[in-house]
């Protein structure tokens, strides 16, 4: 079982250029159905098999895609979120690194109220091992269909975490990046929420960062609605105060947003957090006694 | 990125935000000059990028020529201390000259702009207790600091205006003066795409009419690149040199006071998730480095060029996950590096993912003494330990 992608998905990709076409096709080669792609300007043509259309709301009426992919570079990401809402795709992950912040929130404001779900910006995307669909940028060869959830706000470190799994033979059932910056859609505790309702998940791992309280909310919920075993790490526990650590949103800024808190709020809430990014899988092995 | 309290106060005068009038001074002389242009007294203020500067001595009046001429003087070339700069303080090299503003009968309040991450929307911040740190009022008396939050599709109405004025308990006589302040500093915040702007104190004068005292202005970094008159402000001095010099590769560096284990990584949450372990393993990381997704081998060798700038490494922990960025590639860059650039210190790697094996043969075969590790703990207790031995 999986949360969100799957065997039904039929992924649109937004921004076919060089990046959006070298992981469209990543995408196809792990499974997923990729049924074209959306550059302004080259419908009706094709690139490595691909059809191209010149809006969302075309590729949506001749292929049926229900889920998109945007690649579009900054300055027309949030017009890309928004122009996938409106043409009713029903979840949009955001690949795109570097999206300013008041565009992510007349974006979010567009999705208010819209059937859309958005994943991301700045994030590696989500996957589905069991169901061979991978949407996004994330190396597939790692994984292994199971049933662990994973939600993080970083890329390679998710990585990390699912080679580890995967190594000691604790598969996933999805693995969701949420990005990296200020604004997101699906934050934390929205994935929890979906993990915590698909039956095909029996433990969750929760990666978070500095910054921000997306992680304090996360444990609250875990808290009151959580019965399956959650496993938290948080990056940063090391890092300076009023520094933006690459991600837009990894600033501890006034005080707030250290490691610290987040580790003991979500100690709190019963997680079963590590202190060492290196313990994650072990740690997974230990609470499902493997 | 940041930017002095003169060029943010010139950026909210330009939406009509009503600020003291003054000038910037880069030398003495200039100083004295600005002070006779504006009319005695006058206030010096230091400027740098860090808050805290009065109680740190960076702030005075002067009341005569002869008075700004010392005080000029001695700010110029300071090493300014605050809380804000941490123990090796920041030199001063510009100085604001400006009006003095009469404090008699004045109130200080504080009002803010930002982006409040939960909501996704932003939100206005008002105080009616300024000129103290917002985080002391708000540890100390969280009802004291109201909020408004704007709908992006309106923007921030008058009668959101009138709420905060109304608490921040301004007369009704100056509510129209009020409102219109709070919207310019919107419009600004809106107009110039700030992650942040901070008017700390906001002067309510004796006559009733406001003034930004102080200023704050930071700019979202991912919107720059449609404010190229925006870029003009950044004041390199105020950075570290290997940062600005990261910058320009398109890497992600930040240096850490202290630290002795170098480590290049690539993601922004594994970089800072093999600081953790450096730490945890008994060592203290040198700098945060994020070569980024696809680095490539010139990149890996400029990242090396940037670790080894720093005096204080001992050893350099590289720790790779190969998703886009193949391993053979990592380890090209590598052997490039350390043959180009003599590395003197030990160096060990941490490679995973695609193309792990070749990169692994490319390493053991360049005939250089790496060490290698297979996983992050092993990689961070054989680095803290050649770091140690370094010493």
């Amino acid at each position: 079982m999986s949360v969100l992608v799957g065997r039904e998905t039929r992924l649109l990709v937004q921004g076919m250029g060089k990046h959006g076409t070298f992981h469209a096709m990543g995408c196809r080669e792990y499974g997923t159905t990729v049924v074209g792609g959306v550059t302004p300007g080259k419908g009706g043509t094709t690139v490595e098999g691909f059809p191209l259309f010149d809006s969302v709301t075309e590729a949506v009426r001749k292929t049926g895609a229900n889920v998109s992919v945007v690649f579009v570079p900054p300055p027309g990401a949030a017009d890309a979120i928004m122009e996938a809402a409106d043409a009713g795709i029903t979840l949009v992950v955001a690949i795109t690194e570097g999206v300013p912040t008041l565009d992510m929130v007349k974006a979010s404001a567009f999705l208010e109220g819209r059937k859309t779900r958005l994943i991301g910006p700045n994030c590696p995307g989500i996957i589905s091992p069991a169901e061979k669909c991978k949407v996004g940028i994330m190396p597939g060869h790692i994984h292994k269909g199971g049933g662990v959830g994973v939600v993080s706000r970083s890329g390679t470190l998710t990585y990390e975490a699912v080679h580890q799994l995967t190594t000691l033979g604790i598969g996933q059932s999805t693995c969701i990046g949420i990005g990296g910056d200020p604004i997101i859609g699906t934050r934390h505790v929205d994935a929890l929420k979906l993990f915590n309702e698909d039956p095909g998940t029996e433990a969750i791992v929760m990666i978070g960062e500095i910054g921000g309280t997306d992680e304090e909310e996360a444990a609250a919920y875990v808290r009151q609605q959580v019965k399956k075993p959650v496993v938290g790490f948080i990056a940063g526990q090391t890092a300076p105060p009023g520094r933006r650590m690459g991600h837009a949103g990894a600033i501890i800024s006034g005080g707030k947003g250290t490691a610290e808190e987040k580790m003991k709020a979500m100690a709190d809430a019963g997680v079963h957090v590590v202190r060492s990014p290196a313990d994650i899988g072990a740690t997974v092995a230990r609470v499902l006694k493997r | 990125m940041k930017i002095h309290e003169y060029q943010g106060k010139a950026v909210l005068s330009s939406f009509g935000v009503p600020v003291p009038r003054g000038k910037v001074a880069y030398t003495v002389a200039e100083a004295v000059e600005n002070a006779k242009e504006l009319g005695l007294p006058v206030v010096v203020k230091a400027q740098i990028h860090a808050g805290g500067r009065g109680k740190a001595g960076g702030v005075k009046l002067a009341r005569t020529a002869d008075e700004v001429e010392t005080v000029a003087k001695t700010m110029l070339g300071m090493v300014l201390r605050t809380h804000q700069t941490g123990p090796e303080g920041r030199v001063v090299r510009r100085l604001l000259i400006e009006q003095g503003i009469d404090l008699e009968g004045a109130r200080e309040m504080y009002l803010a702009a930002v982006v409040d991450r939960a909501k996704g929307a932003p939100v206005i911040m008002a105080s009616a207790q300024g000129g103290v740190e917002i985080e002391e009022v708000a540890a100390r008396d969280p009802g004291a600091i109201l909020k408004e939050t704007i709908e992006p599709a309106v923007g921030f109405q008058p009668f959101q205006a009138r709420k905060l004025a109304f608490g921040l308990g301004i007369p009704a006589a100056q509510l129209a003066r009020a409102s219109a302040f709070m919207q310019a500093v919107y419009r600004a915040f809106e107009a110039v795409d700030a992650s942040m702007v901070e008017i700390n104190p906001l002067l309510a004068l004796r006559d009733g009419s406001l003034i930004a005292l102080d200023a704050k202005v930071n700019f979202d970094d991912n919107a720059l690149y449609r404010h190229p008159e925006l870029k003009e402000l950044r004041d390199f001095d105020e950075e570290d040199p290997l940062e600005v010099e990261a910058s320009k590769h398109s890497l992600n560096y930040i240096k850490l006071e202290g630290g002795t284990v170098g480590c290049m990584v690539n993601g922004a949450g594994l970089a800072m998730a093999t600081m953790d372990i450096i730490k945890l393993a008994g060592g203290s990381p040198a700098n945060f480095l994020d070569v980024g997704g696809g680095a490539s081998a010139e990149q890996i060798k400029n990242a090396f060029r940037i670790l080894l700038g720093d005096r204080e490494v001992k050893a350099v922990l590289i720790n790779i996950f190969g998703g886009i960025l193949r391993c053979d590639v990592l380890a090209e860059g590598v052997i490039a590096a350390v043959r180009d650039l003599g590395v003197g210190v030990p160096v060990v790697i941490r490679m995973k993912g695609n193309n792990e094996d070749k990169g692994k043969a490319m390493l053991r075969d360049s005939g250089l003494n790496f060490t290698t590790a297979d996983d992050m703990t092993e990689a961070a207790q054989k680095v803290v330990a050649a770091a140690g031995a370094g010493q």
